[in-house]
This record gives structure tokens, sequence and C-alpha cells, in this order.
């Protein structure tokens, strides 16, 4: 299943693991059932339907705009980044 | 599955990537014929100016344009009243990710209050240039003074003069519950820094301050808007992104996309400060009240003032390794500037502190931190150099400590293709390595240097560089040309570089593509000119619309000799079947001599990887002792481009970076008096290298094939600003035994330094 990096200032909340496997299709997914074993991690990270300003999703080495709808394989290492754009 | 496709198709060998044709645009730029936006000149056009603030921080207690509104020939006067109502608005600006509409509008035109010297406060259209200059002079604005703060960690300190009352420390969703000027902490940890130390037989520690800096792009901000009668909105402006300057204008001013069109002009430089919209908002608002086109153009000391610099930093980083030389832990602690409002480049500065090399355990603190200064911009790797420059100085420091040859220190710990960055993501196959090893192998690093003062320095240097949205369009002519049409804004040759990679893929000349840049309304959506974006994804972009150009190509052949489509092969773009061939050319005269269907191709693209530039930096300096004057006697810049496709305009790039970041390292910076009021606001006191101030910027193209691409292409406008404060500052340890940790290293700094005053 995919793993996902909890970003240090989460990990108060996950009880100090640093990266998870939880299963999920998407990173939508993923979250929905990481806050259910460590309520309060998708309240710090999503406003509406979106992650929150200011962030996005690396599946793998790869910074995807698809944000909670990012499809996962089973393999998928998933991180959460600030936004990186360039001058 | 988001994942990296491998895309490279493995050639070693080109028919026009990896040449040096004349850039298409060459000639009208050296004639004069290039038409700029201040070329742009509209009948019964009015002419603005914009009244901006004394003050670093204070209330706007009341605005009065009486008097200027009646000096004959003022046309209109617009302040911050006659934006919408943008209270609480966010935005999605794609790539920037969502934006505070009301910050960037308060940006345009203060809000209530002003929040750095500069700061625009109102604007005047007037029949003249002249008339609007009186006019704003008429314009009387009561202000109530507050106290300002103009660095950082002053900023940071209980009982700092606050920006924004409401502003509360943002940790990743959480918010803390005092005002503060911390807008946001990140944090990045990988492992147990604890353990990482205790392993370390040697810790080197320093703290580094590094200067407000400008980008200093030769062209000021300027634009000319129409607004018709019609509501239809035409803008005409130096923008780094057209479709990006679309968007904020549009949601700036609450009016839908289709009602506005955005044409790019040719543009004189932005390094990441032409992105972000000052003028093109205000001047459609003064259009809309005057009924007139408006053209609005900041003069030198505006763009000083009143644009995004790139922020300056305070920075404390530490690092141990074993006696080998192994780096064990890394400890980093960034405080970033981010000026009037939220939304800095700490971010960006925190991922790529550590992204040059392995580290086991490492953790990385950052704080984007307001203060009475203009909202920072992009600049070039924005937050990476400042890293950089402490980083890289660590290293050195390490490997001196250690009596390890600094190059030889980071090529045992250079990132490579499995490496774990310390924010997270492995990379993929990169070419720091190779970079390391072409300084090793290279004249310069073998020739001797010697003479007193004398030193050198190297360093190295990560940025990300992005791919986002991309499209193309092209005809094929009966003459076999093509007329190509981008998205991306030009600005540093890229027209030519786009019309290479598709001349590569159908089989003709670069000079038989002739390439224009778009306007909003002819050519799809094409994120900005940046992030070292343009050659490898709208490159990406003209690859597949060479893909559709040629299937459509065999299509007509197969119509011309009356067989399947599949029946004909192409080849170096000569186009057989069955013992019958014709060149690109050829098939495009017969497809117009039969009256077949014209061939219009067109191509949309979004990759989302990052193509992972390095770079290496040596450099070779005198100190005068007598004055602390450091004169760069030799430099030299490698860096993996992945392909090369014009590599006249890589090694430009690689020349320009060096010389902007070796005026960082040594000259430029914002000087604030004591009531933080910027006093350096022209090119006389703010000094940039000029010819005379550099030698020839030696360059070496490394070439590691970015998996991501059809020609294994990487952005390349970036990562050359990286290195070079930290190369210099290295040579200059060389050269005095100083370690000089707070740019620039002017030469009253460093003269100081030397007399151990």
């Amino acid at each position: 299943m995919p793993t996902i990096f909890i970003p240090a200032p989460l990990r108060e909340l996950t009880g100090g693991l640093s990266h998870l496997d939880v299963p999920g299709k998407t990173f939508g997914e993923v979250l929905s059932e990481l806050d259910r074993h460590y309520p309060g991690v998708k309240a710090r990270l999503v406003r509406g339907d979106e992650l929150i300003p200011g962030f996005q999703v690396s599946v793998n080495d790869v910074l995807t705009k698809q944000g909670l709808r990012a499809k996962l394989e089973p393999t998928s290492e998933v991180h959460i980044l600030p936004v990186i754009a360039g001058g | 599955m988001s994942e990296t496709k491998d895309l490279y198709l493995g050639k070693t060998s080109y028919s026009v990537v990896g040449k040096r044709p004349i850039r298409h645009d060459g000639a009208d730029k050296v004639t004069g014929k290039a038409i700029y936006t201040g070329d742009i000149n509209l009948p019964n056009m009015a002419h603005a100016r914009m009244i901006r603030s004394p003050h670093p921080h204070a209330k706007i207690k009341s605005i009065d344009a009486s008097a200027a509104l009646k000096l004959p020939g003022v046309l209109a006067v617009v302040t911050s009243a006659d934006f919408p109502d943008l209270k609480d608005k966010m935005a999605n600006m794609g790539e920037a990710g969502m934006v505070n509409l009301h910050d960037l509008a308060a940006n345009c035109l203060a809000h209530g209050k002003v929040l750095y010297k500069g700061h625009a406060v109102a604007a005047v259209a007037a029949l003249s240039p002249h008339i609007a200059d009186e006019a704003m002079r008429l314009i009387k604005v009561d202000y109530e003074v507050l106290p300002s703060v103009a660095w950082v960690l002053d900023s940071m300190q209980a009982g700092a003069p606050i920006l924004h009352d409401a502003l509360r420390t943002d940790e990743m969703g959480k918010k803390s519950d005092q005002p503060t000027n911390t807008a946001a902490h990140l944090q990045f940890v990988k492992g147990d820094i604890k353990t990482g130390f205790a392993e370390a037989d040697a810790v080197v520690e320093r703290e580094f301050r590094t200067a407000t800096v400008h980008q200093g792009y030769i062209e000021p901000h300027l634009c000319v808007v129409s607004w018709n009668e019609d509501q239809r909105l035409k803008v005409w402006t130096a923008t780094q992104g057209s479709f990006n300057c679309r968007l904020q204008v549009c949601e700036l001013l609450q009016i839908p996309t289709a009602q506005c069109v955005v044409v790019p002009c040719e543009i004189g430089g932005g390094f990441g400060g032409k992105i972000t919209v000052y003028l093109e908002p205000v001047a459609a608002l003064l259009s809309k009240k005057c009924g007139r086109p408006v053209k609005l153009a900041m003069q030198r000391d505006e763009v000083f003032q009143g644009t995004g610099p790139t922020p300056g930093s305070y920075m404390k980083v530490k690092i141990g390794a074993k006696k080998d030389g192994t780096i064990t832990a890394g400890e980093a602690y960034l405080v970033y500037e981010t000026g009037a409002f939220p939304g800095g480049m700490v971010g960006p500065g925190s991922m790529c502190v550590f992204s040059c090399y392995e580290f086991p355990h490492a953790k990385v603190d950052g704080y984007d931190v307001l203060c009475n200064k203009p909202k920072v911009q992009a600049y070039r790797a924005p937050g990476a150099t400042q890293a950089a420059f402490a980083c890289e100085q660590v290293i050195d420091e390490l490997a001196v400590k250690l009596g390890i040859c600094p190059l030889e220190f980071r090529l045992k710990n250079a990132a490579k293709e499995g490496t774990r960055r310390v924010d997270g993501p492995v990379y993929p196959r990169v070419g720091f390595i190779e970079c390391l090893q072409a300084a090793k192998n290279s004249e310069h690093w073998k020739s001797p240097l010697t003479g007193k003062y004398r030193g050198r320095g190297i360093a190295g240097g990560f940025w990300f560089n992005i791919g986002g949205a991309s499209s193309c369009s092209a005809s094929v002519n009966d003459d076999g040309s093509v007329n190509l049409i981008e998205g991306s804004t030009d600005i540093g040759g890229s027209r030519t570089s786009i019309a290479m990679q598709l001349a590569e893929t159908i089989g003709i000349t670069a000079e038989d593509v002739k390439p224009q840049v778009g306007d909003t309304d002819s050519v799809g959506f094409t994120f900005l000119t940046g992030g070292s974006r343009v050659t490898f994804a709208t490159g990406l972009a003209a690859y597949t619309l060479g893909l559709d150009l040629e299937q459509q190509m065999k299509q007509r052949a197969a119509t011309l000799w009356e067989c399947d489509t599949a029946e004909v092969s192409v080849k170096n773009g000569v186009y057989s079947q069955n013992g019958t061939s014709a060149t690109f050319k050829e098939l495009a005269k017969l497809i117009a001599d039969k009256s077949l269907a014209p061939v219009v191709g067109k191509a949309s693209v979004a990759p989302e990887c990052s193509t992972n530039g390095f770079a290496v930096h040596i450099a070779d300096v005198e100190v005068d002792p007598e004055t602390g004057k450091v004169t760069v006697l030799r430099y030299t810049a490698i860096q993996d481009a992945g392909k090369a496709v014009h590599p006249s305009y890589v090694e430009g790039q690689m020349q320009g970076g060096a010389v902007q970041g070796i005026g960082w390292a040594l000259n430029e910076e914002y000087f604030f008096d004591d009531k933080n009021a910027m006093r350096n606001a022209s090119f006389l006191d703010y000094r940039m290298p000029t010819a005379l101030d550099v030698p020839m910027i030696e360059t070496i193209i490394v070439e590691v094939p970015n998996p991501g691409h059809p020609f294994g292409v990487r952005g390349v406008g970036e990562p050359p600003i990286v290195p070079p404060p930290a190369t210099i500052a290295n040579a200059i340890q060389r050269a005095t035994g100083l370690r000089m940790t707070d740019l620039p290293i002017n030469p009253p700094k460093l003269w100081k330094a030397m007399a151990g005053k």
C-alpha cells in the first residue's frame, strides 16, 4: 500500500511516526484513512476539498498539482511539500 | 499513477538540437525593430503615474485628489477604493497555489495602510506624462506614521511593530494565537540529528546574513491597457507569463477571463520579478474611468522601491562529518524576509539547503517573516542562493577542518540517483557527481594559483526546475516552412530553442521554423516563463506538436500516393512509400499544389516532474588589503543541462546567473537608513556588476540526460545563480583566512575584517 511521509509539524499527531503505509487509491483516500487512525491530520492539511494553500503533493519524485485527487499505486511514496515555482 | 515517464529517446546525434543557429528574434532586436511595451502608442492614449508612500509604515488617514483633478489635462485618479471588495478572497494561481487577492490588490494600491517606502497609494492619468507628473504632486495624502521594522530578527521579537493585526503564524494548518510578523514556520526532519551529530568527528556551525537584492532587469515595469466600451480589456505588457497576468488581472478586477486579452511584448529581463502584477489592474481602472487607453510606466526608483526584491535572510547552519569525510548530520535554521505581505521563499530555501548532499540525519526549520520592505518576489532559484551561501561555506570549512580537499569532500557526499532529500523525495538520475568530476578535470581547477591575497573557491548548487502546462500550434506553409505559435513569453531566447526542438522532430532546419509568441486569445494556456521550465516543458509541447504534424503529413502523403497511411514511413524528414519519396518541403508543396487539407497541428502538455539542475562553480579572487576590494580573476561555471538544445543560450544563462550571483556576493544590497527607508534606489548607488567588473565567465556544459524529456533536456536558467556567493566567499577565505558570513562582502566590510576592526 502507499507510503505517506508525515510532515514533521504533524508528527505530534502520529505519535512521532515519520511515515506510514496507508491503503487508498488517491491521496484523498489515504488522508481520510490516516485521519481515522490519527484524528486531526486531515484538518491540518485540507481546506474544503483542497490541500491547504502553499502546499502540494509529491508522489514519488513528481510534484503533482492534483492534490487530494492524486492517483496512487501500492508502491507510491507521498510527501506534502511547499509549493515551488521559480524565477 | 503520477510517475516520471521515461520519455528519453536515447539519441546520441541530432541534426538541429545542439547546434547554434542565429536566434529568430536577433535581427529585430539588434536593429531596434523589436516591439517592447514602451513602443506601444495608441490613439488618444493617456499617461499615468503612481503616487507612492514616503514612509515605510503608516496609516492612510485621507487622500485628497481634488486639486489634481482640477488641473487641466488630468483625466482620472484611482485609489484602493476603486478595486472590487476582495476581502478574504483566494484565487488559484496555478503553480503558485492559492493567492490572497486582498494582499495582491493591496500591494498594487495600499488599502488603508502603507507597508514600505514606495508602496503605491494612488494613480493619476492625464493627457501627457508631464501633466501626470504635475498632478501626482497635487494629490495630498495624510499619513499617521507608525513604527517600522526592516530586519527579520527584529521583526520576530516581542513588541516589534506589527504589520497586519490579523496575521498569525501558520505551522502547516495550525495557527498561533497572538498577532505576529512570522507568517509561517516550516520544518523538515530526516532521521535523528542527535544520533547524527554524536557520530561526527568534526562539527562546524556558523551564522550567516544575506542582503535584500533586486533582480535588476533593465526594462522597468510598464503596461498599456485599454478598457473598451464593450467592457473588453486589452493589456500590452512586459510579463513573464501572459496567462498568469490575465488570471491576476481578471481576479483582481473580478471580470470574466473571456473579457481580457493579454498581449506579451518583448521583455527586457525578468528573472522572476515580472510574474506578479503591479500596474496592469491600476491602469485598467484608470482606463475604465477616463475612457482612453492608458500607459503606466515605472521609473527606476519605483522599480527598486515598489517591486519585489529577493529576501534578505538570517541563517544558522551546522554540519557534522566523520574523519573520512562522510557527512553524518545537518541542522539549519533559516529566517527569510517576506516583505510587506505573507508568502515568501523560505519553503524552497528550506528544501534546497541540504539538497546537494547525502544527509542521513538532518533538521531544517524555516521561518517566513514580514518586515517593512517591498513584498519579496521570485528571483532565479528563489531562496536557494541564500541557503547555498550558508551550507556551502560550512561544507567548505568542514572539509578544511578534516584536512580533505573541498572538491573531494563534495564528491564523497554528493547527491545522486537514489539519494533521499531532507524534505523527502528521492532523486531520479541527476548529474551533480558529473558536474563535480567536470570541475575536477577542468583546466581551471588543475591550474596553479599563486600570490599573496589570492584564493580559489568552489561551491555547488541545486534548483528543482519545474514542469507545468504549455501549448503550441503550427501550420505548414507551401514552401515547407512552418509557422509556430507558442504561449511562452520569450526572455532568454526560448523561441529559438522551442523552434529547434520542433525542427528536430519533423526533420527540417531551425531557420525553416518561424516562431512567434501568441497572445492569450491565440494560443492555449501556457504557464509562466519561470522555474527554468520553458525549454523543457514548451519544448516537450513542440516535440509533441512535431509528432502531430508528422502524422498529418503521412496522411496527406498517403492520399497523394494512394496508399494507406501505415504504408508511409518517415526518416530524417523524408517521407517514403514503395519507392516513392518526398522531403518535408517537397511534400508541403505537393499538398498545396493538389489543394489537400492544410497541415495544422497543435499540442498541449503538463509535465509534473522536476528536471533537477545541479551546478558547480570555481572562482579565483584577489583581495586588495588596502581597500578590501575583491577582484575576480577567473571564474568557471559548470552545469548539467541534460541536453543543451542551443549551447550558446545555455552558456549565456550560466554566465548571466554567475554574474548576478557575483553581484550578490560583492556589492548588491538594499541600503536602509535609520528610518527604514531605502536610500540607494538607482543603478548608480545600487551597484550591479558590469562587464568591467568580471572576467570572461568560462563555461562547461555537462549533459546527463533527463529521463523525462525526449531529448533529455533539463532547465538551465536558475541553477547558475545558486553557487556564486558561496564560491566567492570560499575563495576570499583562501585569500585572507577570513570566513565572511554577511553579504555583500563589500570593500568596507572586508577591509574592516582584515584590519581586525
